[in-house]
Formats: C-alpha cells, structure tokens, sequence
C-alpha cells in the first residue's frame, strides 16, 4: 500500500480494496519499524489516526469521500495540533498541547486526510540540515551518515521513507525545496498568502509559507487544493480563488519560456549536480519549452537581505516564549530577569539563540536603517529582477541546492557555510514567489532537486510543469533502499 | 529667577469597541481576570491579529474633531520589550505612520480666554495586560482581560505652561472623546490615562528644559498636582544648582509626590519595526465619509453657537458644552422658555449644585429640562418671582410633577393685583405709626422694614416690584 501514490491510494479506499484503517495501520507499522533510526517522526499519534480513519472509511461507504479521504498524512511540528503537541523541535515547547487547530490542518481535516504525525525539523524551522532540533537529527533515508536538509527535513524523509503518503512543510528560506532535493521529493513552497499562516508557529512573518511534501506533483497538487485558499484569521492571506491544480496538470509545454538566471549556475554548483539539472532542462525541450538565460542581478545579495530581515523578525517573534504563561519555565526563578533569562537560555537552542541575538542587534537603535531598512530595500529590488525576469519568460528553473545532502556534522559548526545551503531558494521568499523542487537525476546514488520558480500565484503553472516531467521520467519514482 | 513651565500631554484612551482592536474577546470591564482573553491576547505560538475596523472608524473619528489629515495610509509596528503583563513580548502600536496627522483643540482658561493647542498626532494601539501584586505572596498575578483593548493615543505639542492649561486640555480632549462617542472616558476603569511631560525654562528662552515624564495619571485632580509638584522640584534643583535628569515618573497620590520610576539609561530600546502580521491600514474618502457622517456638531462649534444664539458669555458657553447631555439639556430649556439667559442660570447654578450634590449626571436628573422651562416661564411672565422660584424648583426636584401643578397646588402664584397689595399696605401703615414717623423724618432704611413685613404677610407672593413702587407712594402720600 505505501507504494501507492495518492490518486492510487484513493481509488483503493473507494473501492474498498482495503479499509483507511488498514492503511493507517500499515503506515504506522512503518513508522514503529523505521522512525527509530531515520527520526523523522517527533510525535506519532497511533489512536487519534486510526479513530480518524474511522471516520474516513464511514464517509468513504457513504460515498461523500473526497480524494485525500482516509490518506495518511504527517505535519511538520511547527503545525498548531488542537490536542496534540505542537514542539517546533524545541525544547521550549516540549510541553506545549494548542487549544486550536492551524487552518491548514484544519482543513486538510475537513478534506479526510488521516494525521500519522507530527515531524521533526530544525528547531523553530531554523536550520538546513535538521540538526538544529531539540528532538536530535533527522537522518535522509538515502544515506543515513546524511542530513535530510531543512528545517522539514522530518516531513522530507518521512515521505521519501515511505512513512505517509504525504506531508505538509513550511518554506522561509527554502525549507520545503531543499529538504525536498535532498531527500528526493516534490514539494512546493506556494506564493506568500496562498496558504493561512494561522496556527502556524511564526519563524519570519514576512516569509513563512506553508506548502505540500509529497512524492509527485500530481499528489503535491491534491495536497495544496485542501490547503490553500483565503482565511480571514490571517490578514496576509490573500483573497484570490484557487484554481482547480489537478485539471491544469497535463498542459502541454509546447512554447513554455524556461529562464535559466545566470547566477544560478556560477561558481559553488557542485559540477555534477549542474549536470543533473541539464539533463532535466534538456528533457523540457525536448517537450517542446524554449530555454533562455537570463539574470537576477540582485541575487547574490538575498542570503545578507536574508539573514538581516528574518533574524529581526524571529527576535521579536519568539520574544512570546519567556516562561511566564506556557512553555519551558527555568526551576526556581531568583526574579524576573532570572525567570526571563534562564528559561530563554534553556529553551532554546544556539542556533535559535544566534539568530535572536542577530535581529535584536539589527533592529537597534541606530543600526535599523543600516540592516533593517537597507535590507528591505534591497528585498524590493530582488522582487524586482523577477518581476523583470517574468517579462521574458513564463518559469525560471536552476538547482534547489548548489549540492546533494551532505554528512551529518559536516556544517554544523559553520553557520554560514550552512546558510549558503539555501542560497538559491531565499530569493524567492524575499519575492513572496512561488518555488518548486522536483526530483532529477541522481548524484552518486543520492537525489539532486530541480527548482522550479513561477510568477504570483502560478502554483498552477509549476505543478502543471512539474507533472509533465514526471510524466515522462522516473526519477521521482524512485525509493530509498530499505524503504521500499 | 522667572520660570516658564512646558507641559505636553500623551492621553491614552480606550476606544469604545465591542471586541478587542486584533482579537474577537470582549473588552467589557471588571470581569474575572482571564476570562476575557483568547488565545490572540494570551500570545500563543501561531496566533495572527485582525485588525477591528471599528477602532478604525472610531480614530478617523476623533481626527476629523480635532481638523487633523487622517492618513490614507498607516502602519501598524512592534515596540518590542519583555515584561510579564505583555503576552508577546511586544505591543502593536503606530509609530512612524499614525493614522492621525497633526490638529489642534481650543481650551477655555479661567479669565474666558480661549487658546489653542496642537495635537502633534493620535495612533492605534493594543493596550497591555495588568500585573496583580496584591493578594499573591511573593509572587505577581497576571490578568489579561485587558490585553488587547483598543486605544487611542493622542499626544500634544508641549504646548502648555501651567497645570491649569494640563488640566483644561485634558478635561476638553475628554469632552470630545465621550461627545463623539469614541469612548466612555470613565477614567476610574482606565479608559482614559494621561501622560504629562514636564520641563522648566528660564521665562524668554526658547529652547526647552529637561523633560520628565510623569506616568499613568488617572485624575484630572492628580493631574494638576503632579505637574504642580514636578514643577516645583525641577525649579528647586535648578536654582540649588542641580540639573534635571530626562527619566519616567510616577505620581503618588497618598503622598503627593512624583517619584523616579526608571532613568533614560534604564529606558527600553523598543526595537520598533513594521508588523509583518498586519497590512498597512487604508482610509480612503469613503471610510471618512461613512465614519463621520453621523458626527454630531463639535464642543467648541456649539460653544460659539451659544454665544452667538443665546447671547452667553465665553465661560457659560463653556460650561453648558462640558458634554452632550447638558448641552442638549439647556438647548431643550432655552427654546422651550425662550429665555437662555435665566435657563443658563439656573442651569449653572442651582440645578448643577443640586445634581453636584446628589451625585447624579445631567441625564439623571429629576428635574427634567421641560420641567425647568416651564418654571423659568412662570418666572419670566411673573407668575412666580425669582425666590419663590427656588421653593419651586425644589418641589420639582422631589417629584411635584410640573411647575404649574406645584404653584397651584401650593398656592404660589405672585400676587400682582395693585389692590390686594394696597390694602395689605395700608393695614401695615396703620399697624406701624412709629415706623411711619420715621421714614418721613427721613430714615429711609425703615424702607426696608416695611417690604419686609409686606412680604411676610403675603408669604412672599407680592410682586415685589409692586410692593416697592406702592409702598413708595404710600409712605411719601401719607
């Protein structure tokens, strides 16, 4: 049954070749024999799920089933779960149980889909590797010495393993497409406001966007039908009907404008990962798209925009977690200043703590039209160069991450070199774009990501994009070792 | 050494919203503490704000009372500290884009003169929580019922230079706040907080003195003397020698006096920077428009009004503005009457001490306005004079009905036939020989005496005027 990609997994259900409850079974016998190494998993919530595909199999012999009815599905952790824990891979939450629902799990519910669990990623979603989560490293299913990437590296390998069907992600800086690339899987970060941040613990407000992990675009496009859409519990959310993503999918590519932006391809691609994704590229031509280069000129600034605009935003963000009302509280605070210092400096993480420390300084007195309203408006210009770029041509395409998953403890100790993992990915955060990562050919045995980056709201586009390649290739069928 | 004093003013008040300015959690006062906060005002992980289109409407209200430009665009941003009665480690508030721009209200000294004062700008903000120490043994109790109450903050230009000014400024922005309806200014639940920043100056300087900010004030009468306290420090230092430090205050009322709450270098860097929660907010014609259609005429227009229509003096007007309800109260009098000037009087006089007394507003007063027009009538057209108007009044005052009904039934009616006071006289006249003698030797106080004993026998109902010019003849005639 885990082979079975969602549409397939569906038409089972319906037809009753076997129950949501037998296939719920089935994943969390999976989970229970493989999580214990690969880590993916933070919570694994067995009763909720199976009492959920219950539920399913009833709608399902009712015959008011939809298509994610009775699938198996796993959320990142930085979800609010009513009920269920919500970590954000953190100490400091290892306690915290939501009172409410996020709207993307709260309408994925609503769509019949079956919670296995919650995922691990890099704590409070910063982090490329995963090996910033208080709940340990996640390992990638491809090579186990190697990280998943991050920050939903948990959701990544979960479903690269073969542990659900499909998972959602968040993505600030690349946290779905590069964890996506390097575990070998489709997932896509939609335009910032597609999908409700509520619930949804903040990182970097102006970022943060929740998305789909699955094993295909066609699967991706069932996943963020249920998620996207308006919410008026986010005031960013954006108003805009969604389009029907699974009609769109087998557009033909005949005349499709492939940007290539030479600052994708320059100095620190790794030579063969470049390879892989010209064999991809040659693969729409021979579809029928016409590829240019053009240029991002802006580009190489988005990692410093980056690492000024979402470290301010963090440091104010998680100024909530103090210990005073929820959350990890330090043993017998002296005062106040104790109470606020110790729990912080418990709960969180060095990464966490860095990265507070950065936006605080960036934000002071006297340094926040140096950093912060510099950085915003070198943002704009970034946003710029796209809307020029899109101009000239329908998608831009170019890798998910200059390399394939790389050792475990490899970077650890070095903050920017670990930053640099997402420096194809940040742009288009900093845009509000959308941003794909599907996989192509391999590197050495481990998986290489295509970006794929569309215009406002060309979710559509990009899946449709995406599909067509995965129509033709195998490289997103194929399955780690010991996972299949 | 001559002294100036500077004084500015930043008044929080509470905006009259049915929820919360980004949560749907009632804002009612004086529930159980945290039964009125929502997983928004408690700040938990994932939680976004909404913003309140009332309080929108609300602040655009105020910015056309006051003739300031409402911004067509503004921005909410976070003014970032920690402190446990504020849930997310920041408060939502404007700073660089206040939906407000500059205005200006007109106050009402005591010499009638009339002065402006600038508003430098009024922005949206949530309001904190409430930190409990009492009743908790080494430990503080938080209560966020009031987390995320609406406010708005309107500072001035330090524009005053007495606490008198203060006081009047703030007494009229409360008049306008409660006149168009944008709060209930009930200062002891908080709803309305001032802020008073004050500095000294040799008098002919132009530069300003060393601020400092006196916190939280929630009495007119704390307000004048804190000011009046601080003001007296700062000149004592300043002529000891001494410099005045920039540092936050706080007033104690039990013992009169401003005390150092934290100095400029303990002061916060707040870290202000646009919420990315929020999108900026656009008030465009239309928004104005619906917000200020229904805007009743403005203190001071209706002052001038009042001036102009019923012929009153500056500090009448003033006072009879004070709010809506009295307003509206004497308006109803004056034109039922037609008399303004005696319905101002008795307006200002002895129904305000009578309500001032019994500690009851305008709206609550058992004298209803057509009540007291009736009797002002009965007073101009002489049915009544002026003293018996007050035994009246009081009749009125205990539920007698009307004034008609209590002249009649207690019989009050001024006697004005010239022969029913002419036989009254006379018999006074024949009763009072040695008095007579008197007067026509040329001891005119005897005068009196004898209006007096008229006005006695009549139990006060002879038309005075009357009674003068007849007794007059009689006495000279004799």
């Amino acid at each position: 049954m885990h082979e079975q990609n969602i549409l397939a997994l569906a038409d089972d259900l319906r037809t009753r070749r076997y129950s949501s409850v037998e296939l719920t079974r089935h994943y969390l016998e999976r989970i229970a024999r493989l999580n214990p190494d690969l880590n993916a998993f933070i919570t694994v919530a067995a009763e909720p799920a199976l009492a959920a595909a219950g539920r399913a199999d009833a709608a399902l012999a009712a015959g008011t089933a939809g298509p994610l009815t009775g699938i198996p599905i796993a959320h990142k952790d930085i979800f609010c779960t009513q009920g269920l824990r919500t970590s954000c891979g953190s100490r400091m939450l290892d306690n915290f149980i939501a009172p409410y629902d996020a709207t993307v799990v709260e309408r994925l519910a609503a769509a019949g889909a079956v919670v296995l669990g919650k995922t691990n990623m890099d704590e409070f979603a910063m982090g490329s590797s995963n090996e910033t989560s208080w709940y340990g490293p996640v390992k990638n299913p491809w090579d186990h010495t190697r990280v998943p990437g991050g920050s939903s590296g948990g959701s990544a390998a979960a479903v690269a393993a073969r542990l659900c069907a499909a998972a959602t992600g968040t993505d600030t800086g690349g946290s779905i497409r590069q964890p996506a690339a390097l575990c070998g899987i489709t997932g896509i970060k939609p335009t910032y406001g597609r999908c409700s941040r509520w619930g949804m613990i903040a990182f970097a407000s102006s970022l943060d966007q929740a998305g789909p992990m699955a094993r295909s675009a066609a699967d991706a496009a069932l996943m963020l039908q249920a998620m996207a859409g308006f919410d008026p519990r986010d005031s960013t959310s954006i108003d805009t009907p969604v389009p029907d993503y699974t009609a769109g999918l087998n557009q033909d590519l005949a005349g499709l404008r492939i940007g290539l932006p030479k600052e994708y391809f320059g100095d620190g691609l790794d030579a063969r990962t470049a390879a892989s994704i010209d064999g991809a590229i040659r693969e729409y031509e021979r579809l029928g798209a016409r590829v240019s280069e053009i240029s991002l000129p802006n580009s190489p600034l988005s990692v410093p925009v980056y690492y000024v605009v979402a470290p301010a935003e963090c440091s104010s963000n998680l100024a909530r977690f103090d210990g005073v009302r929820y959350g990890h509280r330090c043993e017998a605070p002296r005062d106040l200043e104790d109470l606020y210092q110790r729990s912080r400096a418990e709960g969180f993480g060095p990464e966490v703590q860095r990265r507070i420390m950065i936006g605080t300084y960036v934000l002071s007195a006297g340094y926040y039209d140096a950093y912060y309203l510099k950085a915003q408006k070198i943002r704009h210009l970034i946003a710029e160069d796209f809307k020029r770029a899109f101009t000239q041509v329908d998608v831009i395409m170019g890798p998910s991450s200059p390399t394939t998953a790389f050792p475990i403890g490899a970077k650890r100790d070095d903050p920017v070199a670990m930053y640099l993992s997402d420096i194809y990915t940040i742009a288009t955060n900093l845009a509000g774009l959308p941003g794909m990562s599907i996989p192509v050919a391999p590197v050495d045995g481990l998986p290489v990501g295509l970006q794929i980056i569309g215009n406002y709201f060309e979710e559509g586009r990009l899946l449709n994009v995406a599909h067509r390649l995965q129509e033709e290739t195998h490289w997103h069928c194929a399955v780690p070792t010991g996972c299949a | 050494m001559q002294w100036e004093t500077v004084i500015g003013l930043e008044i929080h008040t509470q905006l009259a919203t049915q929820s919360k300015i980004f949560s749907g959690a009632p804002t009612r006062f004086g529930a159980e503490p945290n039964t009125q906060a929502c997983a928004i005002d408690l700040g938990l992980p994932g939680v976004l704000p909404v913003l309140n289109a009332e309080a929108v409407r609300l602040a655009v209200r105020f910015g056309k009372a006051i003739a300031a430009e409402v911004a067509e665009r503004s921005v909410f941003a976070r003014k970032n500290y920690f402190y446990p009665d504020l849930p997310k480690g920041y408060q939502i508030s404007q700073y660089e884009f206040p939906i407000v721009g500059e205005g200006r209200v007109e106050i009402v000294l005591d010499d009638g003169t009339v002065k402006e004062i600038g508003v430098t700008r009024a922005h949206l903000e949530e309001d904190a929580g409430k930190s409990l120490h009492e009743d908790f043994h080494g430990l503080t109790g938080i209560d966020l019922n009031r987390a995320g109450t609406p406010l708005l903050e309107i500072v001035s230009e330090p524009d005053m230079r007495s606490s008198q000014e203060a006081v009047a400024y703030a007494r009229k922005v409360h008049q306008i706040v409660r006149w168009i309806g944008i709060s209930d200014g009930n200062m002891q639940e908080g709803s309305f907080r001032v802020d008073a920043n004050v500095s000294v100056r040799p008098l002919g300087t132009a530069t300003f003195g060393t601020r400092a900010e006196i916190k939280n004030i929630n009495s007119f009468r704390f307000l004048e003397r804190a000011i009046q306290f601080e003001v007296e420090r700062q000149i004592d230092l300043l002529e000891a020698g001494g410099r005045v430090v920039q540092e936050t205050r706080l007033y104690d009322p039990d013992r009169d006096e401003t005390r150092t709450m934290r100095t400029k270098e303990e002061a916060n860097d707040y870290r202000y920077f646009p919420d990315p929660d929020l999108l900026p907010v656009e008030v465009d014609a239309a928004l104005i428009a619906a917000a200020t259609a229904d805007l009743p005429e403005l203190p001071d227009a209706m002052r001038e009004r009042f001036r102009e229509d019923y012929g009153l003096g500056e500090y009448d007007a003033n006072l009879l503005t004070a709010s809506r309800d009295l307003a509206g109260y004497f308006e109803t009098v004056a034109q039922t009457s037609a008399e303004p000037k005696l319905a101002a009087n008795w307006i200002s006089g002895d129904l305000a001490a009578a309500l001032n007394k019994a500690g009851l507003e305008i709206t609550a007063s058992p004298v209803t306005a057509p009540q007291l027009a009736g009797m002002i009538r009965r007073i101009k057209d002489g049915t009544i004079s002026g003293k018996i108007a007050k035994q009246v009044f009081e009749s009125l005052w205990n539920g007698g009905g009307d004034a008609d009904t209590v002249i009649e039934t207690q019989g009050l009616r001024q006697i004005t036939d010239t022969g029913a006071i002419e036989t009254l006289i006379d018999t006074i006249i024949a009763a009072n020989p040695g008095q007579v003698e008197q007067y026509r030797a040329g001891k005119d106080k005897v005068f009196g005496f004898f209006v007096g004993q008229v006005m006695k026998q009549s139990q006060g109902k002879a038309n005075p005027q009357q009674v003068n010019d007849l007794l007059k003849q009689k006495l000279a005639g004799g």
